[in-house]
């Protein structure tokens, strides 16, 4: 396909998905809003007094980034899972892309691509309401912004090999319920890893969401556990590993042709 | 290009995970601008075969091409010339038939500026335009046909598949539907339908295939599968009746 063919190809992929995010607003955006407005009465208006602050910064700033982290990660992973695995199993509509000239790349580009927007709009959303109860010091923007891209990235790349993966419903409500909320919570969204014993201090250091929260905690606080180009590091390798999965499960049909 | 067949099935063979041998080694060549049939009782093989010629099947064994271009090393030059109509009502039923083609064209590198005022046509032309805003959902049986018909078009396909496009649909609408495949091949767009309606078949194709078991057990012109097995055997079939010819081949084996 010509680029000019694919660029539409693509385009066409991500507004579908796009308008539909928008058209079931109060199912994508409004959930992560409202959890993160109880977090931050919790944990910030209720309760953060009484927590020791971080350094200079009170609690509710030092979990601002988490919650945003939070709100990114699962938007963008569940966005793609659920589009995907009903387009592929209740209304088969996966096949109107399957069978157009539509290479397998620009597949996972386009659905990825949906998930990101969904996951940095619900991110931004997230942002916004805490700024009704702190507001949190932006001491890098590049650095956040980059942060915001990958998290959103790696997580609807994620998403989209559960989506092809799943056989039912339940394969896509598993691995959210008992894979990805434990991590993001011992990621380190409501603890600095210095407050863990070394053990598992060490484990935290293998989760990637660790990472993803460590950079983007630097982007709004200027504070980081481990290095930044550590962290960068990590995540695209991450990144490379998750492209190269989705690529050879498209490009061969597994779990999608039979 | 204009010699080379719009398709070549040569051995195909698919064993599905499991076991299933669904088929053994199927090998047609489908002309330009014809108008193909491929019979066969259900579970015979064509939508397994319709499958892998649109690559939602993985095939086991042989070789296809589409206008030339080769499956395995040029799909997606072979995919841009397919139109498919599948068995089964694939589309989101959320969203709107107008959307649904537009989408369509999108997929296939149409700007939305050609893509609409062609959908527009189309939805016309099929008797769905007063549905262009209504939820898929809302759509009878047949008008889900005749949406997948315009999706399938929208692209303008040198080649078009049909996997029972009239299954379950009225006489009245299965009739128009004819006529306007038919206008379709007298344009130049080669046609390759699968259905149980053998009459459906002897009014519309000039070649036919009749596929059992995953085999070809008979392939030619109409007039020629016709008049073939009425000499061999000696009138036992009534002539033009496709159908005694179908019963006697899918129930030898």
């Amino acid at each position: 396909m010509p680029l000019e063919k694919l660029w539409i190809s693509f385009y066409t992929i991500v507004r579908k998905d796009t308008i539909r995010q928008f058209r079931v607003w109060s199912q994508t955006f409004l959930p992560s809003v409202v959890t993160s407005v109880l977090y931050f009465l919790v944990f910030g208006a209720i309760i953060g007094d009484r927590i020791q602050d971080f350094g200079e910064f009170s609690y509710i700033h030092f979990i601002i980034p988490g919650l945003v982290m939070l709100a990114v990660v699962t938007n963008s992973f569940s966005n793609v899972a659920f589009t995907f695995f009903t387009g592929k199993f209740f209304s088969r509509n996966i096949d109107e892309i399957l069978v157009s000239p539509t290479p397998p790349w620009l597949l996972i580009a386009g659905y990825v691509a949906g998930g990101m927007v969904r996951g940095i709009i619900t991110g931004a959303l997230v942002i916004l309401v805490s700024l009704f109860f702190a507001l949190p010091p932006l001491e890098h923007p590049g650095v956040l912004i980059l942060f915001l891209v990958l998290s959103s990235m790696i997580f609807s790349l994620a998403g989209l090999i559960n989506g092809i993966y799943a056989k039912n419903f339940d394969g896509i409500t598993i691995v959210p319920t008992f894979v990805l909320t434990p991590l993001v919570y011992l990621g380190g969204v409501f603890y600095s890893v210095s407050m863990l014993p070394e053990l598992w201090r060490s484990l935290t250091f293998l989760n990637p969401i660790f990472y993803l929260i460590n950079g983007f905690r630097y982007g709004f606080l200027g504070i980081t556990d481990v290095s930044l180009g550590l962290s960068v590091a990590v995540l695209l390798a991450l990144t490379a590993i998750l492209v190269g999965i989705n690529w050879y499960m498209i490009k061969t049909g597994l779990g999608l042709r039979q | 290009m204009q010699n080379t067949p719009a398709l070549e099935v040569k051995n195909v063979e698919k064993t599905y995970t499991g076991g299933t041998h669904a088929l053994k080694g199927v090998t047609l060549t489908v002309p330009q601008g014809d108008f193909f049939a491929l019979l066969g009782p259900n579970g015979a093989g064509k939508t397994t075969l319709i499958g892998i010629i649109t690559s939602l099947v993985n095939k086991t064994n042989g070789k296809v091409k589409v206008f030339g271009h080769d499956i395995d090393t040029e799909l997606e030059e072979a995919k841009a010339y397919i139109g498919l109509v599948g068995q089964e009502v694939n589309f989101n039923p959320f969203e709107k038939p107008m959307d649904i083609v537009v989408n369509q064209a999108g997929y296939y590198g149409i700007p939305r500026s050609v893509a609409i005022p062609r959908t527009e046509q189309l939805l016309k032309d099929l008797g769905l335009w007063d549905k262009k805003d209504k939820n898929a959902m809302q759509l009878s049986g047949g008008m889900k046909r005749r949406l997948m018909i315009a999706r399938a078009l929208v692209h303008q396909p040198k080649f078009l598949i049909l996997d029972e496009p009239t299954a379950g649909v009225d006489v009245e609408l299965r009739r128009s539907m004819w006529d306007y495949l038919q206008n379709l091949t007298r344009g130049g767009t080669t046609i390759l339908l699968t259905t149980h309606y053998l009459e459906e078949a002897e009014q519309l194709a000039k070649h036919v295939a009749i596929v059992n078991k995953g085999a070809i057990v008979a392939e030619g012109t109409m007039d020629e599968i016709l008049a073939t097995y009425q000499e061999k055997d000696h009138g036992k079939y009534k002539a033009g009746k496709l159908e005694s010819i179908f019963l006697a081949l899918t129930s030898q084996s």
